[in-house]
């Protein structure tokens, strides 16, 4: 069984300008101790995919389909239902830790409040795991840094503290929206050390978001690819990386500056914007930006998938791939996606 | 020879703070810039490269006259700008200009794409008749990648990296021949960024335009630079030539920045990671390390490292390095 199964969410927001079709039909699973990695560009809705299953969608915002974490359908909780999940068995952390800690309170009022909330810990052993914690992402000097505020760390520091949070009451599944997206790349480096570390210590699961697939390369087992909120291509980190099929998963990694690689002077590009989701052209999303785009690819393209579960969205053909029966990838896939 | 067109000598911004309590004021430095130097010859690209917290937008500012430095000369076309009063360095902005970080935040939500282009000409030449101006406007939005057609709509029509360009339209309006860049790329994702990367790159080519192209990543500042400057903490710690820098670095803090950067695959990020090329933290600001400013995080020092500060010294390849062990080490990537 999978720890949490999505099957066809769709999420869309009501706006004075129309409905916005954030998410449109998205299926993957998550098994226990794996990491995915959700690639995609400002406004492919990877982001809004995950506020969804976490209840944690804007007034105006709707989601349906179904996102059952351990059998249990989340999207029918109620929010006191959802407190329970949130926080001790699937756990957040957000782009930027500055906005996402609260400047008035110290980081030891903001770490014990989630044990002592959730495991019923008294005040004094809330303090000592939460130290604990602290030790854990290597926070040097724990149990005096623990009485600072978060002005008085540096930024890496503050998401270290953000990611000894949401380890406090040891979740199942973790997920990082743009975890080191705000960063230095030197701290963005030891970030991404941390969390590649946490993955083989723990059996957690996590789901990573990002637009940079560099920063997933090294610590993730799978990767879903986004574009308008559909899923373009998934697979094994090595499908993405080494077998990419559909165009834009291609272009996104050669628009990934290298420097372990002898540089043209012209960086590669994938021209143009993401599309607008007000009014989501028919057929293949990102025919507009695509240099192979032909006639067909005003028709909706097919689902492509291999014998390892290498899954690709469009009209150009896929070395051992067979074509899926649903072109449109509605629920039913999911099922069979990850390997075990 | 060419003459630079922009000198830079020993710049330094200091920041003052005050703390302590009520009755016992203590007053605290902070060296922001701390004796910078360096020339740009015309139509070259500078990439500063360093940390948030190492100075470099402090520096940028400091180039444009936006913020006063405390030392140092800011020589542009051989007139030094630190001392030209208010109107003549007013008219100064015209050959001056730059582009923000952040180009949703840089914007006037409530101008037009088209307002926000043509605001500087209308500041610098009012007598500018409109339909020149708007025939301009429209060109420039051209030149940048956008449609003239959407020249009546606002910020928030338009995405990142189209606001981007909004801004970098708006910076050349008027004809500069220095133009400044401070992290225009780092809020956009990674496939818009090339696209601007390449831009600002034709955009240089077409205008002759001397270039300053401020960054935290060394990824980002190889495609775009002839020569790169590291900072950090207010100093430079190597000026070099672009492939030089990138095939041998001579600063322990360029390489291990250089090795920061994050390798697009999986089986060699792998291999790589486990390594920290870089201790902890830059240190408090106010209470810099003593010798060289580097010692504290640098996996090489020596004691020598903690008594003297190291110059900024020319070695025999042209660059300029400040590390007493430049000559033995070897940090070839």
């Amino acid at each position: 069984m999978f720890l949490l199964e999505v099957k066809n969410l769709q999420v869309s927001f009501a706006t004075p300008e129309g409905e916005v079709h954030a998410v449109n039909g998205i299926d993957f699973a998550v098994s226990a101790g794996e990491t995915l990695a959700i690639v995609g560009e400002s406004g492919s809705g990877k982001s809004q995919l995950v506020m969804a299953i976490m209840g944690l969608l804007a007034q105006n915002g709707r989601a349906s389909g179904q996102a059952l974490f351990k059998g249990e359908d989340l999207l029918q909780k109620t929010p006191r239902e959802l407190n329970k999940v949130r926080g001790s068995q699937i756990a957040m952390i957000f782009q930027d830790p500055m906005t996402s800690l609260n400047p008035y309170l110290t980081v030891e009022q903001q770490m014990t409040e989630v044990v002592m909330y959730h495991q019923k810990l008294g005040r004094r052993e809330a303090l000592e795991h939460a130290v604990e914690m602290l030790r854990a992402v290597r926070i040097p000097d724990a149990e005096e840094r623990i009485h600072q505020y978060p002005h008085e760390y540096s930024g890496g520091m503050r998401q270290r503290v953000m990611i000894a949070m949401s380890l406090l009451c040891e979740p199942d599944l973790l997920i990082a929206d743009e975890p080191t997206t705000a960063l230095d790349v030197t701290v963005q480096a030891q970030i991404t050390n941390l969390i590649g570390e946490l993955r083989k210590k723990t059996r957690m699961a996590m789901i990573l978001i990002t637009h940079d697939l560099a920063v997933v390369a090294g610590i993730s087992d799978r990767i879903l690819v986004m574009y308008a909120g559909q899923m373009v291509e998934s697979g094994t980190v090595e499908d993405i990386f080494y077998r990419a099929h559909h165009p834009y998963t291609r272009g996104l990694l050669a628009s990934v500056p290298r420097l372990d690689r002898d540089a043209s002077d012209d960086l590669q590009t994938i021209p143009g914007n993401p599309p607008n989701l007000l009014a989501l052209p028919g057929g293949c999303c990102f025919r507009d930006r695509c240099a192979q785009a032909q006639e067909i690819c005003s028709q909706p393209p097919p689902m492509w998938r291999d014998e390892r579960g290498h899954r690709s969205r469009c009209v150009l053909e896929m070395p051992d791939g067979r074509v899926e029966n649903d072109p449109a990838g509605e629920a039913g896939s999911a099922a069979e996606e990850s390997a075990p | 020879m060419t003459e630079p067109v922009l000198r830079v000598q020993d710049l330094a911004v200091y920041f003052s703070s005050r703390t302590g309590s009520l009755f016992r004021r203590e007053q605290r430095v902070l060296r922001a810039v701390d004796g910078i130097s360096f020339d740009l010859n015309p139509g070259e690209t500078l990439g500063i490269v360093g940390e948030s917290g190492s100075g470099k937008s402090t520096l940028a500012r400091a180039i444009l006259g936006l913020l006063s430095p405390n030392r140092g000369r800011v020589l542009w076309m051989g007139e030094d700008l630190t001392r030209l009063e208010a109107e003549p360095m007013r008219q100064k902005r015209k050959e001056l200009q730059i582009v923000f970080q952040d180009p949703v935040a840089s914007l006037n939500p409530r101008m037009t794409a088209g307002t926000i282009i043509a605001e500087p000409l209308w500041t610098f030449y009012p007598q500018m008749e409109s339909l020149q101006v708007e025939e301009r406007t429209r060109g420039m939005m051209k030149m940048v990648g956008l449609l003239p057609n959407q020249i009546n709509r606002y910020p928030h029509e338009f995405s990142g990296g189209q606001c981007q360009r909004i801004g970098i339209a708006r910076s050349l309006v008027l004809n500069p021949k220095l133009l400044i860049c401070d992290e225009p790329v780092s809020a956009l994702d990674v496939s818009i960024q090339a696209q601007i990367i390449n831009l600002l790159r034709d955009l240089q080519k077409k205008l002759g335009l001397a270039l300053i192209f401020v960054a935290h990543d060394l990824s980002i500042v190889r495609h775009i630079s002839d020569r790169v400057m590291v900072m950090y903490m207010g100093r430079s710690m190597e000026v070099a030539e672009k492939t030089a820098l990138y095939r041998r670095p001579l600063h322990p803090y360029s390489r291990a920045l250089m090795k920061s950067v994050l390798i697009p695959d999986p089986v060699r990020a792998r291999e790589v990671k486990q390594e920290v090329w870089l201790k902890g933290d830059m240190p408090s600001p106010f209470s810099p390390p003593r010798g060289c400013i580097f010692h504290s995080r640098c996996p090489y020092q020596v004691p020598r490292c903690q008594a003297d500060v190291p110059a900024l010294r020319r070695m025999e390849n042209g660059n300029w390095v400040a590390c007493h062990r430049a000559e033995e080490l070897d940090l070839s990537i």
